[in-house]
């Protein structure tokens, strides 16, 4: 066997973009792809002609249930008119749309095509969130939805796994989601662009506007330790510690390493790319890491070369605030049960030693599930390339960045290494 | 019993009557609940019942608010929350299961780790429904 995996030929993302994340009752997942192709059109450097893409692979998870719609491969291939080349969806939940991209990246690295479009979407607003939940939920294992569990139920279990084994506890969930707060308020793409501080604030006026009370607290945990501001949802999750229900879509254009040049000067590289399968919590190991994490990320380093420490910048999939302090741990790094006092200790803030989720992260950029894999490419795109803006990270010298993608309850994880050469 | 296949859907008939069963590998000699039909470290079929002995100890809980809509129909609610969790049992395997008995009003105060037994949960808001997987704090 080959344990060590490699493309056959280098794969460069030489174009990007994404739709607003919100809820946009309005729009359709055509509509929503339409923004992020267009998006993606003008970040091409030097132009190119679309009839030039020979395949579309869309990540998709279930609008067949959100919006009771099913094979979305020709119909996003048509919006954008890629009629009658080759559209494939793939699903793996929440991560569907990294699928997509690694399926891109295969088929360019095998020789079999030259330019390729990979994207996601998903349309969820238009249910109510207890039908999200139940369809979010059929990504569970099967034993776990019988008994009734749902996504934020099997991530409060783990949580209270992680608190347990740790001693960490709800204010260090409330780190992470402080700042995802400060990163969403310099995200003009993500659906809350609010710091917490602004929030309370919002809050107090429209209390002071009824001629109510206006609520008083002293900081951002005392404001997330308020269960009439911040409710229950699955003990120890609270409302603010789980993503929102979104909808939107995202897409980026990969080609081989040799044309790079005919699109931009500054590509960039798929260092290395892994992807793992995981069990229920009935089967894993330990319920405070995920093994299909641990998995994608050995592979992704070692067909990278690089390791932890040279990661740079790197979104990853905080559907819960406890998952992206597990998955800190399971992307190496920093050591298991050292993720949270990491978040505490700033070590993951923009101005950090390791930016997380600069994008705002799923919590506040938003959660469309089928997009999400992709759009964290363009984040790191945008990062890497220096165009980010305000929420740009300040470190001198970024060249390395990475995604992680994370479906169901793990059951599908991702990592993909991106370089600036 | 011996001939009833390794399947969920054997594992769901003997919840219905009362009994909590995994099954192990003649091979290996690995123990699994809920049972399956392919031992996945030595990937041969030779798997015999084990009936479980109902005894375990809590590894994790949550107590859900937001419920999916049949939970929903069975009066589950922000006000009346349920608990699920991850249970060890003695044998060493785990399973998932619904949980009663715990102080839901102050979920910190459950004590991860405690001794558990099964308890059978008739399902659907009649009770009518498939048994649901449950288990308690243990009588002392």
């Amino acid at each position: 066997m080959n344990k060590h995996l490699r493309l056959a030929r280098e794969v460069v993302v030489v174009g990007a973009g994404m739709s607003p994340f919100g809820v946009f009752p309005e729009k359709d997942s055509k509509d929503l792809f339409v923004e992020a192709f267009q998006d993606m059109l003008a970040s091409v450097d030097k132009g190119f002609d679309p009839d030039d893409i020979q395949a579309l692979y869309l990540g998709n998870f279930s609008n067949d249930f959100f919006v009771h719609q099913a094979h979305w491969g020709p119909i996003i291939s048509d919006a954008v008119g890629l009629i009658p080349k080759p559209a494939t969806r793939t699903e793996g939940a929440c991560a569907s749309s990294a699928l997509a991209f690694r399926e891109g990246v295969l088929a360019i690295a095998s020789g079999l095509y030259d330019l390729v479009l990979v994207g996601g979407v998903e349309v969820m607003s238009q249910r109510s969130t207890e039908e999200v939940a139940e369809g979010l939920a059929l990504a569970t294992v099967p034993y776990e939805g019988q008994v009734g569990f749902t996504f934020p139920g099997v991530f409060g279990v783990t949580a209270s796994a992680y608190f347990h084994k740790y001693g960490a506890g709800r204010q260090h969930l409330m780190d992470v989601t402080i700042k995802s707060h400060l990163n969403g308020k310099l995200n003009p793409k993500a659906q809350y662009q609010a710091t917490l501080a602004e929030m309370m604030e919002a809050k107090r006026q429209k209390a002071l506007a009824k001629g109510a009370p206006a609520p008083q607290w002293a900081d951002e945990k005392a404001f997330l330790g308020d269960p009439q501001a911040n409710p229950m949802v699955a003990w120890p999750l609270h409302l603010f510690d789980c993503c929102p229900i979104s909808d939107g879509a995202a897409c980026v254009l990969l080609a081989p390493a040799g044309i790079a040049r005919n699109f931009t000067d500054h590509p960039l590289y798929v260092a290395g790319m892994g992807q793992g399968s995981g069990r229920g919590l009935h089967a894993k190991k330990d319920l405070t890491s995920f093994e299909a994490t641990q998995a994608a990320a050995a592979e992704a380093y070692a067909m990278s070369g690089l390791e932890p420490g040279d990661v740079q910048v790197c979104e990853v999939h905080d559907c819960f605030s406890i998952a992206e302090i597990i998955h800190l741990e399971d992307l190496g790094f920093f050591p298991p049960g050292h993720g949270y006092r990491a978040v505490a200790e700033g070590k993951t803030r923009r101005d950090g030693i390791k930016p997380i989720n600069t994008s705002g992260g799923l919590k506040c950029k938003g959660h469309p599930v089928g997009a999400t894999g992709v759009s964290q490419v363009v984040e790191i795109w945008h990062q890497l390339r220096g165009e980010a803006g305000e929420r740009q990270v300040p470190m001198q010298g970024l060249r390395v960045g990475a995604t992680h993608n994370l479906g169901g309850t793990g059951g599908t994880c991702t990592f993909t290494i991106f370089e600036r050469r | 019993m011996q001939d009833m296949p390794f399947s969920d859907s054997s594992f769901q008939k003997h919840l219905d009557q009362g009994r909590l069963m995994g099954c192990r590998c003649n091979s290996c000699q690995e123990l699994y609940t809920p049972p399956r039909p392919l031992c996945p470290t030595c990937r041969l079929s030779r798997m015999e019942w084990v009936a479980m002995s109902g005894k375990g100890r809590l590894c994790a809980f949550t107590a859900i608010t937001v419920p999916p809509p049949a939970l929903k129909q069975e009066g589950f609610s922000r006000d009346n929350p349920y608990a699920v969790g991850v249970v060890e049992l003695a044998e060493g395997t785990r399973v998932v299961a619904r949980l009663l008995g715990l102080e839901l009003s102050d979920p910190d105060s459950v004590a991860l780790g405690q001794p558990m037994e099964v308890v059978f949960i008739k399902g659907g808001p009649d009770g009518s429904g498939d048994t649901v997987l449950g288990f308690q704090p243990a009588a002392e």
